[in-house]
C-alpha cells in the first residue's frame, strides 16, 4: 500500500496526487515512469513521474481523469492509499551536451514537460517552454513553468489566454524569428508529438519524445508496448519511454493506442452505471 | 498384494464442451477413496526409481505409502519436507517426463498416478490447519529476487534452514508464472495464493512491486546485509517472429495475452483491464504455452482456436495431455503450417495471416525433422487475433544493471556447478539459467541453489 499524501484537482479533470515511495522516491530520474495499480480489480496503469522529493520520500503523477482507470484512482483521496505502485521504470531522459533546448507541452503533457524543464533549466541550460491547452479553463502548472524556463509561452486552440494557435505554430515561429534550438523535447498527444517532429525535422533540430504506449508490465515482458523506432520493434517501456522523434512510426502508435477504445467505453458505462 | 490392474484410477474431469467455456479447473482430483486405490498400485520397489526422476527428490513411495493406509497428513508431510509447493507440482510438472516416466508400473500399462496423488494430498491438507514450525533463527539474510518457482522453492529451502530470507517480486502478486502465466484452469490462483501464504508462515518475506535493478540494485541488497543473493527471474521476454504485420492491433504475444488473463483477471467483468474478445484465434507454436492460450482464446469465447505449428503433431513440445485436453475442447491443429505475414485492415486491425505448408526434412541439430516450406503453398488464414508463442528468453533489465554478472549468449546467466553466478555471493536458477523450461526444473534448481547459499555463507564463517 502506497499512502496518498497529497491530492489537489489542478484543473477540472487533471488531478496531482503525490505517493508516499521512499524506495522509488530515492531513484526516481526525469523521464522514468511508474506504474499504478489503484485498486484489486484496477489496471496496471503508467504514469510518467512529475516529480519526486527525495527527503520526503515521494513521488507524484499527474493525470488526466479520461477513462475508467483514472476515474478509479482519482476517486480515491488523501490520507487513502494506492494498492500497488512500481517504478522507477524506463530510462531517464539523456538530454547530451545541449545550450539551448525548447520544451514543448501539449495539456496533460505539460505536466511531465515541467519536470524536463525544471531539470534543464536548473543545470543552467536555456529553456522556452511552450505549453499547448485547448482553453483558458485546463491551463495547469503555469506558475511552475514560468519558473522553471527564460521564456514560458502559453498557447489555447480558442484563443482565450496566451497566444491563439497551437503549439508548432508558436514553434517555428521561434525558430524563424531566429531562437537557436539544439534539442526540443516535446511531450503530449500523439498527433501534437507528430506535427512537433515534422517541424523540428525541417530545421534539423534533434527532438525527443516521450511515448505512453498501451503497457502491463513495464518491464519487458509482455511486449504491449511495442513501437516501431526506425523500422525496428523497439519496447518503450525497457527501451523507453523517450524516443528520436523523427524515427517513430507515429501513425502506428496511434492505431495502437486505440485498441481497447470499445472495451473503455463499455468499462467507464460499468463505473457510471450506465448500460453496457 | 499391489493391486496389478494396468491403468491408473481415472479422474474425473469436467465435461470437454463445458469447461471449453469456463475457466474452473479441468482436472476434478482424486476422492480419498480413489487416491487410496491408486496407492494400492505403488509396488514400493527398494529401488525407488521414480525419486530419481523428481528434480525436488521427493520420497515417492513413502508418501504413496501412507495414501494407501489413509494418512493422508503423514503423506502430506513426507512430501512438503522436500517439496515447497506439492499443490503445484501435482498439477503441472510433466510427471510423464520425470517420476512417471521411471515408475516400473509403466514397462506393462501406466504407471502409478504420482503426480494425482501428490495433488491429492495438497488439496486434502488446504483446507485443514497445518503448521510448520519456524526454524530456529541463524541470523543470517538472503535475498531472493524473483518469487517464481526457483525464488520460491529457494526461499522455501533457506527458510527451513533458519535464513532471514526476502524475496523481491517485480509484479503486484507473488508466484511468477504461476500467477501470470499458467492459467486458471490448470492450476487455480487461490492455489498459488495457499501455498505462498504456507512460505510466509515458514518465516519467508515477500516484497512484491519490487523491480530490482531499477529500485534498487544487487549491489545495494549486499550493502544492506544480504549475505546472498538467489536470481530467480525466469525467462520473461517475449520472442516476435520478425515478419510483417507484427504490429498490428490484434497480435499479442503468448507472455501479454496470458498475464491479461490470468494476473490482471482480464476474464472476469468486475476486472478493468480489457482483453479482445475475438472470434478466430491463429496461435502461433507448439509448446505448453501455445496450448495455454490457445485454451484461454476458447474459453473466452472465441468461436475458432488455431494452433498454428511448423512441423507435425509427433513433433509437439507440448505435453501429451495438453494437446489431449485442447484437442476434446475443439482446438483444431494447422500442422506443418508456418505464417509469413499477419494481415490487417485499413484500422490496422488483424483480419488474416498468411501462410506457407512444410514437410519435414533431414534432422537438424536439434534432431528433430528440419521443416521446410513447400513451394507454392502460399494460403491465408481468416483469423482477427494471433497469438505468438514462440518461446521466451530471460529479461536483459538485471544483467544491464548488475556490473559483474555475465550471460551468455542467449542471455541466460552464467552459472558455476555451484549456481554461483560470475559474482561472487550471487547465485541463480531455473530459467533466468537454462531458458524457458518447466517449474519443476526451475524448483529443482531453487532447491540446489539454496544448499549452495547455505554451503557459502557458512564457509564465509
Amino acid at each position: 500500500m502506497f499512502r496518498i499524501v497529497k491530492k489537489k484537482n489542478l484543473n477540472a479533470s487533471v488531478v496531482l496526487m503525490e505517493l508516499e515511495a521512499p524506495y522509488i522516491a530515492a531513484k526516481a530520474e526525469a523521464g522514468q515512469f511508474v506504474i499504478v495499480r489503484a485498486v484489486e480489480e484496477g489496471e496496471r496503469i503508467p504514469f510518467t513521474i512529475a516529480d519526486y522529493d527525495r527527503n520526503r520520500g515521494t513521488v507524484t503523477i499527474i493525470f488526466q481523469v479520461i477513462g475508467g482507470s483514472t476515474m478509479e484512482l482519482a476517486a480515491l483521496e488523501e490520507g487513502g492509499s494506492v494498492l500497488d505502485l512500481v517504478g522507477p521504470l524506463g530510462i531517464a531522459t539523456e538530454y547530451g551536451d545541449v545550450k539551448n533546448v525548447a520544451v514543448v507541452g501539449g495539456g496533460v503533457g505539460c505536466a511531465i514537460a515541467y519536470p524536463q524543464a525544471k531539470k534543464l533549466f536548473g543545470m543552467g541550460v536555456g529553456v522556452d517552454l511552450i505549453a499547448g491547452f485547448r482553453n483558458k479553463d485546463i491551463v495547469i502548472l503555469e506558475d511552475e513553468m514560468k519558473a522553471a524556463s527564460n521564456d514560458l509561452f502559453v498557447c489555447t486552440d480558442d484563443g482565450s489566454y496566451g497566444t491563439k494557435g497551437f503549439v508548432t505554430n508558436k514553434l517555428e515561429e521561434l525558430i524563424t524569428s531566429g531562437r537557436n534550438y539544439d534539442l526540443v523535447i516535446a511531450i503530449g498527444p500523439v498527433m501534437m508529438m507528430k506535427f512537433i517532429c515534422d517541424i523540428t525535422k525541417k530545421y534539423g533540430i534533434k527532438t525527443i519524445v516521450s511515448l505512453s504506449p498501451i503497457m502491463i508490465d513495464g518491464t519487458g515482458m509482455c511486449g504491449c508496448c511495442r513501437v516501431t523506432v526506425d523500422g525496428r520493434t523497439r519496447y518503450a517501456c525497457v527501451e523507453g519511454p523517450d524516443f528520436d522523434g523523427h524515427l517513430v512510426d507515429f501513425d502506428e502508435l496511434l492505431r495502437r493506442n486505440s485498441a481497447y477504445k470499445q472495451q473503455e467505453k463499455d468499462h467507464i458505462c460499468r463505473l457510471t452505471g450506465g448500460v453496457r | 498384494m499391489p493391486d496389478m490392474r494396468t491403468s491408473k484410477i481415472p479422474v474425473s474431469e469436467q465435461d470437454p464442451k463445458v469447461r471449453a467455456r469456463n475457466f474452473k479447473e479441468v482436472s476434478l482430483g482424486y476422492t480419498a477413496e480413489e487416491a487410496m486405490a491408486e496407492a494400492e498400485r505403488c509396488l514400493n520397489c527398494k529401488h525407488r526409481p521414480c525419486m530419481t526422476g523428481c528434480p525436488v527428490g521427493v520420497r515417492i513411495p513413502e508418501f504413496i505409502e501412507k495414501v494407501r493406509e489413509g494418512l493422508f497428513e503423514e503423506a502430506y508431510d513426507i512430501i512438503r519436507s522436500t517439496n515447497s509447493l506439492p499443490a503445484v507440482c501435482g498439477r503441472v510438472c510433466p510427471q510423464e517426463n520425470q517420476c512417471e516416466g521411471k515408475c516400473v508400473r509403466g514397462i506393462k500399462g501406466e504407471p502409478v498416478g504420482i503426480g494425482r496423488l501428490e495433488r491429492f494430498c495438497a488439496d486434502y491438507m488446504a483446507d485443514k490447519e497445518h503448521t510448520v514450525a519456524a526454524a530456529q533463527p541463524n541470523g543470517h539474510k538472503v535475498a531472493v529476487i524473483g518469487a517464481g518457482p526457483s525464488g520460491l522453492t529457494a526461499a522455501g529451502d533457506l527458510a527451513k534452514l533458519g535464513y532471514d530470507v526476502t524475496v523481491f517480486e517485480a509484479f503486484h502478486t507473488a508466484g511468477g508464472v504461476l500467477s501470470y502465466g499458467i492459467p486458471e484452469f490448470r492450476l487455480p490462483k487461490q492455489i498459488v495464493k495457499r501455498e505462498v501464504a504456507g512460505l510466509e508462515k515458514a518465516g519467508v518475506k515477500i516484497m512484491t512491486d519490487m523491480v530490482i535493478g531499477k529500485v534498487l540494485s544487487v549491489d545495494e541488497l549486499m550493502e544492506q546485509g544480504f549475505e546472498a543473493v538467489f536470481i530467480g527471474s525466469g525467462a520473461g521476454l517475449p520472442r516476435f517472429m520478425g515478419i510483417p504485420g507484427e504490429n498490428l492491433i490484434g497480435v499479442y504475444s503468448a507472455n501479454e495475452y496470458l498475464t491479461r488473463i490470468n494476473l490482471m483477471k482480464a476474464y472476469k467483468d468486475s476486472y478493468s483491464t480489457p482483453i479482445m474478445r475475438s472470434s478466430s484465434v491463429a496461435v502461433v507454436g507448439g509448446g505448453n504455452v501455445a496450448m495455454d492460450a490457445a485454451r484461454s482464446a476458447m474459453r473466452l469465447g472465441a468461436e475458432k482456436v488455431y494452433v498454428v505449428y511448423r512441423r507435425s503433431m509427433d513433433e509437439l513440445p507440448a505435453r501429451k495431455e495438453e494437446v489431449h485436453h485442447a484437442v476434446e475442447e475443439g482446438i483444431e491443429f494447422l500442422t506443418l503450417t508456418n505464417p509469413t505475414a499477419v494481415i490487417g485492415d485499413d484500422d490496422g486491425k488483424v483480419i488474416g495471416m498468411d501462410c506457407v505448408k512444410m514437410q519435414l526434412g533431414e534432422p537438424d541439430e536439434s534432431g528433430r525433422r528440419r521443416p521446410v516450406v513447400i513451394e507454392g503453398s502460399d494460403h491465408r488464414l481468416d483469423c482477427d487475433t494471433v497469438i505468438m508463442a514462440l518461446g521466451t528468453s530471460p529479461n536483459p533489465m538485471l544483467r544491464a544493471a548488475t556490473p559483474g554478472l555475465e550471460v551468455n549468449k542467449r542471455g541466460c546467466f552464467i552459472v558455476d556447478e555451484a549456481s554461483q553466478t560470475t559474482k561472487q555471493g550471487v547465485f541463480a536458477g531455473g530459467d533466468a539459467v537454462t531458458g524457458a523450461a518447466t517449474v519443476i526444473l526451475a524448483m529443482g534448481a531453487g532447491k540446489k541453489a539454496a544448499a549452495e547459499i547455505d554451503r557459502y555463507i557458512k564457509a564465509q564463517q
